[in-house]
C-alpha cells in the first residue's frame, strides 16, 4: 500500500514538473504567438503591398473611397523624431540621475530616490497623455507663442519623463556592477569623484549604460496613449519641434476601432504592428547583447 | 604659520579639486531632482484641479448623460474585473515560469533564449499586445470584444513583471537551504514547495502587486480588445458585467472624457485621473512597504 501511494506521488510530481517546464517556455510561445497572430491578420495584404511605397511614401490616406494610400513614411518619421527628441532630453537626465544615485548620495537619499523613480515609472501612460493635453499644452503655447501646444515637443517631454525611470534603474545596475577596486584605485591616485565617474566608471560601464539607453528608446518607440493624446495627431513630415506629428502606435490605436475586420485598412494596421514588433525586437536584442557583454566581464 | 600647519594647509590644487567635487555633486543632484519635482508637481496639480469633483458619490454612482455627469462606479468595477481576471491567469504561469528559470533551467543556449523571450515580451509595445489580443482572442478564439479577451491580453502583457520579480526572489534564497533539503532525501519539487517558495513568498507577492498596478493603468491593449467608452448599467452592485461582454475601465474613461466627450465639467477628467493615480500609486506604495518590512525581517 505505501508503495502505491509513493507511485502516485511520483506521478503527481512528474505532472507538476511538466507544468513548470511548460510555463517556463511560455514566454517563447507567447512571443511567437504575438508574431503569428498579428502577422496572420495582416498577411493577406502582403501580396498587394508595394514595399518601397509602404515604407517611404508620406501619403497616409487610408479612408479614401477611390484611391486609398497606405504610406507610413510620415508616421515612421513622426515616431523617430519624437523618440530622438525625447532621448535628447532623457539620456542626460537619466544617466546623470543614475550616476547621482549610484555614486554621490547617501543611503537614505538613495532609497528615497529609488522609490520616487519607481512611482514615476508607475504612472499610467493615459495619465501622462492627459497631462500633456491639459498641462503641457497651455504651457507650451504660453512659453513659445505657438498656435498649438500638442506637438512634437510636448510628446517628447512626456516620453522623456516616461523613459527616464527605466534608464536610471538599469544604468544604476550597470554602475553598481563596476568593481569597487576600480573606484579605490582612482581614489588612491588622488582623483576626485567627478574624475572617477568621467574617466573610470563611464568607460567601464558603457555597455550597461548603452543597454539602459536602448531600453529607454524601446519604451519611447512603443508608447501609445501619451503620444496619441499629446503629439497633435497630424500626418506630415515635421519641420520644427513645434509641428504636430503622428506616430505608428497612435495610428493603430486611433484607427483600428473604425475599420472592419479583413478590410485593406485593417490589414495594413496589423502590418504596422509587425513593423513596430520588429523594431522593438531589434532594439531589445541589442540591449540584451550589450548587457550580456557586461556580465561576461 | 609653523611648518606642520603649512603641510596640512590646503593647496590651490586641493581647493580646486574640492570645488569640482562639489559642483559635480550638485550637478548630478540636479539631474536627479529634475525627476522628483515633476512627480510631485503633477500629482499635486491633478489633485488640486480634480478636488471639486471628488466625493464618495463620485466613486459609487453610475455615470449619467453619456459619462459627463454622475460618478465612475462602472469604470472602477470594470478595472477591478480586468485586473482580477488577468491576475488569475498571469500569476500562476509567471510564478511557475520563474521557478523553471531559477530552479530547473540549466545554463545553456535554450535558457538564454527563454530569458531573451521574457525580455522581449516586456519590450513589445502595448498596442502590439492589443493587436495580438484582437487576432488571437477576439477573432481566432471567438471570445469577441469582451472582458475575457481584454484580461487575457493584459495577463500576457504583464507576465514579465511577475517572472522578473519572482526570479529575483527565488534567487535570493540561499543555495544551502536547498542543499540541506536535498540531503534529507527530498525531491526537487518537495524542496521547491517546502523550502524555496515559502522563503521567497514576499518577493513573489511584490511582483504580483506590481502586476496589479501595471494592469490597472493600461489603456491601449484593452481599448482594442474589450473596453468600451460607455456602457449603461442598471444597478449599483458589484456584479455589473458578465465576462463575455464589454466593460468600462478607469483608464479608458479618462481617455474618453479628456479627448472626446464635450460638455464635461473641467474638473471631471482631473478627478478621474486622481482616482486612477491613487489606485496605481497606492498599490505600488503597498508593494514597496511590503518589500521594506519583509526585507528587514529576513533571517539570513
Amino acid at each position: 500500500m505505501p508503495a502505491r501511494r509513493g507511485q502516485l506521488e511520483v506521478w503527481l510530481e512528474k505532472a507538476i514538473e511538466l507544468m513548470i517546464r511548460l510555463c517556463g517556455i511560455s514566454a517563447i510561445i507567447f512571443v511567437f504567438g504575438i508574431f503569428f497572430f498579428v502577422f496572420r491578420e495582416g498577411a493577406p495584404f502582403l501580396a498587394k503591398l508595394d514595399w518601397s511605397q509602404f515604407l517611404f511614401s508620406p501619403d497616409w490616406i487610408p479612408t479614401s473611397q477611390t484611391q486609398p494610400k497606405y504610406g507610413v513614411g510620415a508616421l515612421i518619421v513622426g515616431t523617430l523624431s519624437v523618440t530622438v527628441l525625447a532621448m535628447a532630453i532623457a539620456v542626460p537626465f537619466g544617466l546623470g540621475a543614475a550616476v547621482f544615485v549610484s555614486e554621490f548620495c547617501g543611503k537614505a537619499t538613495k532609497e528615497t530616490l529609488k522609490i520616487v523613480i519607481e512611482l514615476l515609472a508607475a504612472i499610467p501612460s493615459v495619465v501622462w497623455g492627459f497631462i500633456g493635453l491639459c498641462v503641457l499644452n497651455p504651457l507650451i503655447i504660453q512659453t513659445f507663442h505657438t498656435p498649438i501646444g500638442v506637438n512634437m515637443l510636448n510628446g517628447a517631454v512626456l516620453l522623456a519623463l516616461m523613459s527616464v525611470p527605466i534608464m536610471v534603474s538599469i544604468g544604476e545596475d550597470a554602475l553598481k556592477a563596476v568593481p569597487d577596486s576600480y573606484r579605490e584605485a582612482g581614489l588612491a591616485l588622488g582623483a576626485t569623484r567627478w574624475q572617477i565617474v568621467y574617466r573610470i566608471l563611464l568607460p567601464a560601464a558603457k555597455n550597461g549604460l548603452l543597454a539602459a539607453v536602448l531600453l529607454g528608446v524601446g519604451r519611447a518607440i512603443g508608447e501609445t496613449m501619451a503620444v496619441l493624446m499629446a503629439t497633435g495627431h497630424s500626418v506630415r513630415i515635421p519641420h520644427s519641434v513645434f509641428d504636430p506629428v503622428r506616430t505608428l502606435t497612435a495610428t493603430i490605436a486611433a484607427e483600428l476601432g473604425e475599420t472592419s475586420k479583413g478590410s485593406e485598412h485593417y490589414q495594413v494596421l496589423f502590418l504596422i504592428g509587425i513593423l513596430l514588433f520588429s523594431i522593438t525586437f531589434a532594439v531589445n536584442l541589442i540591449a540584451d547583447l550589450a548587457v550580456r557583454g557586461v556580465r561576461k566581464k | 604659520m609653523s611648518d606642520r600647519q603649512a603641510m596640512f594647509a590646503e593647496t590651490p590644487l586641493g581647493r580646486r579639486k574640492r570645488r569640482t567635487e562639489r559642483v559635480a555633486k550638485y550637478f548630478f543632484g540636479f539631474m536627479a531632482m529634475a525627476m522628483v519635482v515633476p512627480l510631485l508637481l503633477i500629482v499635486g496639480y491633478v489633485v488640486v484641479k480634480g478636488w471639486p469633483c471628488l466625493s464618495w458619490e463620485f466613486l459609487t454612482t453610475n455615470p449619467r448623460g453619456g459619462g459627463i455627469r454622475g460618478g465612475i462606479w462602472p469604470a472602477l468595477v470594470g478595472t477591478i474585473y480586468l485586473v482580477g481576471l488577468s491576475l488569475c491567469v498571469s500569476a500562476p504561469i509567471g510564478v511557475l515560469a520563474a521557478v523553471y528559470l531559477n530552479e530547473y533551467a540549466k545554463d545553456n543556449w535554450f535558457t538564454r533564449i527563454v530569458n531573451l523571450a521574457v525580455v522581449n515580451l516586456a519590450g513589445v509595445p502595448s498596442i502590439v499586445h492589443g493587436l495580438f489580443g484582437v487576432g488571437a482572442f477576439v477573432y481566432a478564439m471567438h471570445f469577441g470584444k469582451s472582458i475575457i479577451s481584454a484580461s487575457l491580453t493584459l495577463a500576457i502583457m504583464t507576465l514579465p513583471v511577475i517572472i522578473a520579480s519572482t526570479k529575483e526572489a527565488l534567487a535570493a534564497v540561499p543555495m544551502s537551504f536547498r542543499e540541506a533539503c536535498w540531503n534529507v532525501g527530498a525531491t526537487r519539487w518537495q524542496t521547491i514547495r517546502r523550502i524555496v517558495l515559502p522563503n521567497s513568498i514576499s518577493g513573489i507577492l511584490t511582483g504580483v502587486i506590481l502586476q496589479v498596478s501595471r494592469a490597472a493603468g493600461e489603456t491601449a491593449p484593452v481599448m482594442l480588445t474589450g473596453v468600451t467608452v460607455y456602457k449603461a448599467v442598471s444597478d449599483n452592485g458589484f456584479f455589473l458585467y458578465t465576462l463575455n461582454e464589454q466593460c468600462m475601465s478607469l483608464s479608458m474613461h479618462l481617455y474618453y472624457i479628456a479627448t472626446q466627450a464635450s460638455g464635461a465639467p473641467p474638473a471631471l477628467p482631473y478627478a478621474i485621473a486622481v482616482v486612477l493615480l491613487a489606485v496605481v500609486l497606492l498599490v505600488n506604495a503597498t508593494a514597496i512597504t511590503f518589500r521594506v518590512v519583509l526585507r528587514s525581517r529576513k533571517k539570513w
